[in-house]
């Protein structure tokens, strides 16, 4: 049975965008700079208009979203595979076959906006701005990990990003927290606060879409739909599954999540609706997992292999943008693969490095308990032990 | 201010008229409540980005009024009344805190920021480490904290040994109005994340204030006790409204002879271990006193901390903790009365420390 956010995504194969326009007469010479798109519906709460259908797409930004979520593709691969072999241990949450959520949303946003999300952050983390080799470090525990090895997959940080969160729904009073100190100071900018389909129940999360529509809060909240709550199918978990309308009297809309042009046609809607002070926005974005909810869950006791499979042949965000950026002759097969090789010759080059460079002293062990403190004493593991921490 | 145009004037009359006898004019007095609220308005006048939100703390000028006055002179913007929804205003609060501003958070009692203690030790204590020194987060959870009077078993719990065991965090715990001031002055200031635990029953109470405290600039340094009795035969060190209970027990014992040093521990984390094991080797006896329940309290902690300290050798007794009783809190006058300690217990266990009777 396939679940309710599968079934979902799915259903917008029947309203797949197969219209398009064509700027220029194919050729191989032929390639054009820009091309226009049909996305499928967006489904609409307490909004009079959503975001457009059609939407336009230049070549080069085509092109970075394709290796962006190539990149994030292949990393998240990378750390599977480091995590098989031992060498990333904990939890890991793979991001693969959500990165046009990513993608998407930082297409439409600033380097000057915020984002914070819950523990299936590495993708975000890239699109933030964190090498990638900075990332795998930190999953492999290194010193030159984003956190210094000391917060592992769930802890990274970044420049307007906050994580990174372990606690599900906590970083969504969080985010509400980001925005509020936004409008303090009189910014333009806006917080993206992500949840998944599962944290959308906590109690938190009401409270803060109360507290953010009472104050017109400048914050972007971003449900990643991808129809499983770890091992829990949305309609099991949720009285409402329509997450875009949880918000009652915050007004949401639903997007493809597996379409980086439909997430980044409704996040810039939102982004404007926020920036003119209108309060918050929902935004859902039905997407879909790949892997397990984490690496010790092979991801098949709770729904069938066929419909991971049908989701990776029919529906996938990377190959689906290929096509289109091949049938609009936007960029050639050719220079697409290209793409691929050098994507996965960085990683491979970052996998190396995140094998390879070394831990943190443990006398490290005990700073970055206070900041602005002079050095002070910090107890070990037994009474004769103490470090300093600095 | 009126405070401090009042000593000038007091000062300026004093120097005219008195010639020959020169006495130093009458100390202010402040209560806790007004220590608490002239801090959080210097604070405030001083920093643009510092603000307090909580239930109640504008339009109704604080449940217990400590904020009183503060909305109607910064407005909407500074002083925000939150819905009863403290783990949503807890994690929006350390929210605006990791984006640059300075909140003031306030439960109302700190019984119910059990609703929003993941925000307060997975959200604030623990970032700053997590994020291997990336993310700071600068605020300060402040209210009353522990027993009040015949509000029974969920509204009476003392959290100093819940907050103080978390690394990362700064626990601070005032017992006069100089405490008051300049622990919640510093904790403002101070960029970390700082749980400030106040007591209902000691808002009321008047303190003596030095010239020095009574500056804008007095602050209360975290992480240092004060010695507010010297004494040589027995150590009391406490924190909050026990500090009052162990100087009554100190006056009382005095009558026979028995002179207590009292200790204000006035920061439960980081704890001055260097005081009270100084006190401890001068001495020689050391009895806790607070009024939380004994299983894993404060006092359990100070115990743990002598034994291991060179000061063990200089004991002549057993480390002994005055406490409150390890029962939910009662409501009936009596039984209330009975479960939180009193100055007897203090005198009691101070003799048993010293072989008498």
């Amino acid at each position: 049975m396939l679940s309710c956010a599968a079934r979902l995504v799915r259903a917008q194969i029947q309203s797949k965008p197969t219209a398009c326009w064509v700027v220029a007469a194919r050729g191989y010479a032929d390639i054009v700079d820009e091309a226009t798109f049909t996305t499928s519906e967006y489904a609409l709460h307490k909004l009079d208009e959503g975001p457009s259908q059609t939407v336009t797409v230049t070549r080069d930004d085509a092109l970075k979203y394709y290796r962006q979520m190539q990149t994030i593709r292949r990393m998240e691969t990378a750390a599977g595979n480091l995590y098989k072999s031992k060498v990333i241990r904990g939890f890991c949450h793979l991001y693969s076959g959500q990165e046009a959520c990513a993608v998407g949303m930082e297409a439409a946003l600033t380097p000057n906006d915020h984002v914070i999300t819950a523990y299936r952050a590495h993708g975000w983390t890239y699109t933030r701005g964190v090498p990638p080799v900075n990332i795998l470090a930190e999953l492999t525990g290194r010193k030159s990990g984003v956190a210094k090895g000391k917060g592992g997959s769930m802890h990274m940080y970044g420049h307007n990003f906050y994580g990174g969160n372990g606690i599900v729904g906590a970083q969504v009073p969080l985010g509400a927290g980001i925005a509020l100190a936004l409008k303090y100071k009189g910014s333009n900018d806006v917080c993206v606060a992500l949840y998944g389909d599962g944290a959308a129940n906590q109690g938190q999360v009401f409270e803060t879409y109360n507290i953010a529509k009472l104050w017109d809060l400048p914050c972007i909240f971003v449900c990643e739909n991808n129809g499983y709550g770890m091992g829990t199918a949305v309609e099991r978990a949720s009285a409402s599954t329509e997450y875009y309308t949880r918000g009652d009297y915050v007004p949401g809309l639903r997007a493809d999540g597996m379409d980086v042009l439909a997430v980044r046609e409704a996040t810039r809607f939102a982004a404007e609706w926020c920036r003119s002070g209108k309060g918050p926005l929902l935004i859902e974005v039905a997407t879909y997992r790949y892997h397990g909810h984490s690496m010790s869950d092979p991801g098949t006791s709770y729904r069938p292999r066929e419909e991971i499979q049908e989701m990776r042949k029919t529906r996938d965000p990377i190959t689906g943008l290929r096509e289109r950026l091949i049938s609009v002759n936007l960029a050639t097969a050719e220079e697409m693969k290209q793409i691929d090789l050098d994507v996965r010759a960085e990683i491979d080059k970052a996998v190396e490095q995140a094998k390879a460079d070394p831990e943190l002293p443990v006398e490290e062990m005990y700073n970055d308990i206070f900041v602005d403190e002079p050095p002070f004493k910090v107890r070990g593991t037994n009474p004769f032990m103490y470090g300093m921490s600095k | 201010m009126a405070a401090l145009q009042t000593l000038a004037r007091r000062c300026s009359t004093s120097i005219l008229k008195r010639h020959f006898s020169v006495s130093s004019p009458v100390a202010a007095q402040m209560t806790v409540r007004d220590a608490l609220n002239t801090a959080m308005n210097e604070e405030m006048k001083r920093d643009e980005s510092v603000f307090l939100l909580g239930e109640e703390v504008a339009e109704y000028d604080g449940a217990y009024k400590v904020s009183r006055g503060l909305w109607r002179k910064y407005g909407d913007k500074r002083v925000m009344d939150t819905p009863i929804t403290e783990m949503g205003f807890a994690g929006i609060a350390v929210g605006s805190a990791m984006a640059g501003l300075k909140p003031i958070c306030e439960f109302m009692t700190f019984n119910f920021s059990m609703q929003a203690i993941d925000q307060v030790i997975n959200s604030a204590a623990k970032t700053y480490y997590m994020s291997a020194g990336k993310q700071t987060v600068p605020i300060v959870f402040r209210g009353p904290n522990g027993a009040a009077a015949g509000v029974a078993a969920q509204h009476s719990q003392c959290f100093a040994a819940w907050y103080g065991h978390c690394p990362g965090l700064k626990v601070v715990s005032p017992y006069s109005s100089e405490d008051a001031k300049g622990l919640l002055k510093s904790a403002i200031r101070d960029p970390n994340p700082v749980v400030c635990m106040e007591n209902e029953l000691m808002y009321g109470t008047a303190f003596e204030m030095s010239d020095e405290a009574m500056s804008e600039e007095f602050l209360v340094p975290i992480g240092k006790a004060k010695i507010e009795r010297e004494g040589t035969h027995c150590t009391l060190v406490s924190h909050s409204k026990s500090v009052g209970l162990c100087l009554e027990a100190a006056q009382i014992l005095e009558k026979e002879n028995i002179f207590c040093e009292v200790i204000n521990l006035r920061t439960i984390r980081p704890m001055d271990e260097e005081t009270l094991i100084n006190s401890v080797k001068k001495t020689n006896h050391l009895v806790t006193v607070e009024g939380g329940w004994p299983q894993f309290g404060v006092g359990a902690e100070i115990v743990a901390k002598v034994m291991e300290s060179d000061a063990f050798d200089y004991l002549d007794a057993p480390v002994y903790r005055v406490t409150g009783a390890d029962i939910p809190m009662p409501y009936a006058a009596t039984l209330e009365r009975a479960t939180l300690p009193g100055t007897q217990d203090v005198v009691l266990t101070v003799k048993k420390s010293l072989h008498i009777q």
